[in-house]
């Protein structure tokens, strides 16, 4: 292969807390929907599901300062910036091309290269999630462990209702950002190929 | 003529002595009995050594005045449930000995109180663990006040009010080692050890009556009343977590607390201080929840059968 068809786009460490964060995000959905519709089954009982939600939460909380100081500290960081310039225009080229380009032979909008590991749905859909989404299911998460913390009325709503309607709201678009994640993930050299490189490390062009 | 002045003259008679009770209980100075009744001390001429004594009034019976002004008898006086013969001061000791009316005998048979269903929670109790300990000691002022009542569970809207009331009248024995060892003979385990196995107790302890799980729930009554002992007690949290949760048939069934969530709409349910993990799924947040999953799937769907038929 030439040097042109693969870069390194995953390094260890984002590797690491990618998978770390990935499994604990998995157990959170699944526990949590199992939560919300209160299942008790005798392979799981409801209380060892709190249990696993909690320390998967407290997981993927460490695995979010690991990732967020990850990208202060290294070059990862400055894939996640948004420019003004083309700041509706370019997502809705990107969608074109989902939608109706790729399967009528248009070449890629936003080809990746060094300068750019993300199209510009992908960037704006991780910076939505990692930096609203995640860091709002995590506070509010911390806050439903301590719920002596939470004020009790914020303008005559409860504020643990509303702070565990916005918990579950948050866990639902990161699981809906899951699915189009892994299905997206697909869309690559060959479905499985994006895969591998979040294991490798190496994305092939 | 004749009984229509009897009529008139009774009528106002039983309107002073309202007016005459209320204040006295707001005045309990003012009150032949609250004037020591509501004080630590009370003082007596001793006859036996001929001089006047000033003793410390037993903590059981001194009443809480302000309670009493605002409680469901406050329209009753004191000698109408206590002997008349207590108006003699210093009192008859044997008064002490004498049979008191029941809750029965004013409430029971009376259409006025049929809602309350009172006979039927006579035979709950005696089914209760209390019932089988203590008998027919175990009176129903032992949870109600009499002196104190007030009926917080059906007209609160407030179900922290209503909770805080309910539970401070099994705690009133529960937490007190002294009242809990006169019924059961025995020390109080402790009520926060006892729990240790329920998560975040506190919040339990201020959202849920201890009812909720100490009783059977039965669709005829409020409050079933019939306490079961602790091995009998609900231990499995989707009993209360759930969509069923069983207190949609307790604490949930006042139609106080109906009413407000009929009344207010959304913004109620956003006001809901009684928020339970898999019991309150917003209806519309589910409905809206399903159809963003089903309309992504289906996107994939779409997606996925396009790369393999155009390619």
């Amino acid at each position: 292969m030439g040097k042109t068809e693969k870069i390194y786009f995953y390094p260890v460490w984002l590797r690491i807390w990618h998978g770390i964060n990935a499994l604990g995000i998995i157990i959170l959905i699944i526990t949590g929907i199992s939560m919300q519709s209160s299942l008790d089954s005798p392979l799981i009982g409801f209380s060892l599901t709190i249990n696993l939600h909690n320390i998967a939460g407290v997981v993927v909380m460490l695995s979010y300062f690991v990732f967020f100081i990850g990208n202060m500290v290294t070059n990862n960081g400055k894939y996640y910036l948004i420019k003004i310039k083309g700041f509706f225009k370019n997502p809705i080229k990107q969608g074109i091309y989902y939608a109706w380009g790729m399967f009528h032979g248009q070449k890629l909008p936003f080809p990746l290269s060094e300068k750019r590991k993300f199209n510009p749905l992908q960037k704006y859909s991780y910076v939505l999630i990692m930096y609203i989404a995640v860091p709002v299911v995590i506070i509010t998460g911390i806050a439903l462990l301590f719920p002596e913390l939470i004020i009790e009325e914020v303008y005559g709503f409860s504020g643990l209702f509303l702070t565990a309607i916005l918990h579950s709201v948050m866990g639902f678009f990161i699981s809906i950002f899951l699915i189009i994640h892994i299905y997206v993930a697909s869309i690559g050299k060959s479905p499985v190929d994006n895969f591998k490189s979040i294991i490798s490390g190496w994305h092939h062009l | 003529m004749n009984s229509r002045f009897i009529l008139i003259f009774s009528s106002l008679f039983y309107f002073c002595s309202l007016i005459t009770n209320a204040q006295s209980y707001e005045n309990a100075q003012h009150h032949q009995c609250l004037k020591c009744h509501s004080n630590q001390t009370y003082a007596f001429l001793n006859s036996v050594k001929g001089k006047e004594e000033k003793r410390l009034m037993n903590p059981y019976f001194i009443l809480d005045t302000v309670a009493m002004a605002n409680a469901v008898h406050k329209q009753f006086d004191c000698t109408d449930c206590h002997s008349s013969e207590y108006t003699t001061y210093p009192h008859n000791g044997n008064l002490k000995l004498e049979p008191l009316s029941t809750c029965l005998d004013c409430h029971g048979g009376d259409e006025s109180y049929a809602k309350y269903k009172f006979e039927q929670i006579q035979e709950e109790v005696k089914k209760s663990v209390h019932y089988k300990v203590y008998g027919e000691n175990f009176s129903c002022s032992k949870c109600h006040s009499q002196h104190t009542y007030v009926t917080t569970a059906r007209n609160s809207d407030n179900v922290l009010d209503i909770v805080e009331k309910d539970n401070q009248m099994c705690s009133s024995c529960h937490n007190d080692m002294k009242k809990y060892k006169m019924v059961s003979g025995h020390e109080n385990p402790k009520l926060v050890q006892v729990h240790d196995w329920l998560p975040n107790q506190e919040l339990h302890f201020r959202h849920v009556r201890c009812v909720e799980c100490h009783t059977e729930v039965i669709d005829s009554l409020m409050v079933s009343h019939n306490i079961l002992g602790k091995d009998q007690a609900v231990k499995k949290c989707v009993e209360c977590h759930s969509a069923n949760s069983r207190l949609k048939a307790s604490l949930y069934k006042y139609e106080n607390l109906q009413k407000r969530s009929e009344a207010r709409g959304i913004q109620n349910v956003l006001s809901n201080s009684s928020y339970m993990i898999g019991t309150q799924q917003s209806p519309f947040l589910k409905m809206l929840s399903i159809l963003i999953f089903f309309a992504v799937l289906s996107g994939i769907i779409i997606h996925t059968l396009f790369r393999i038929f155009k390619k």
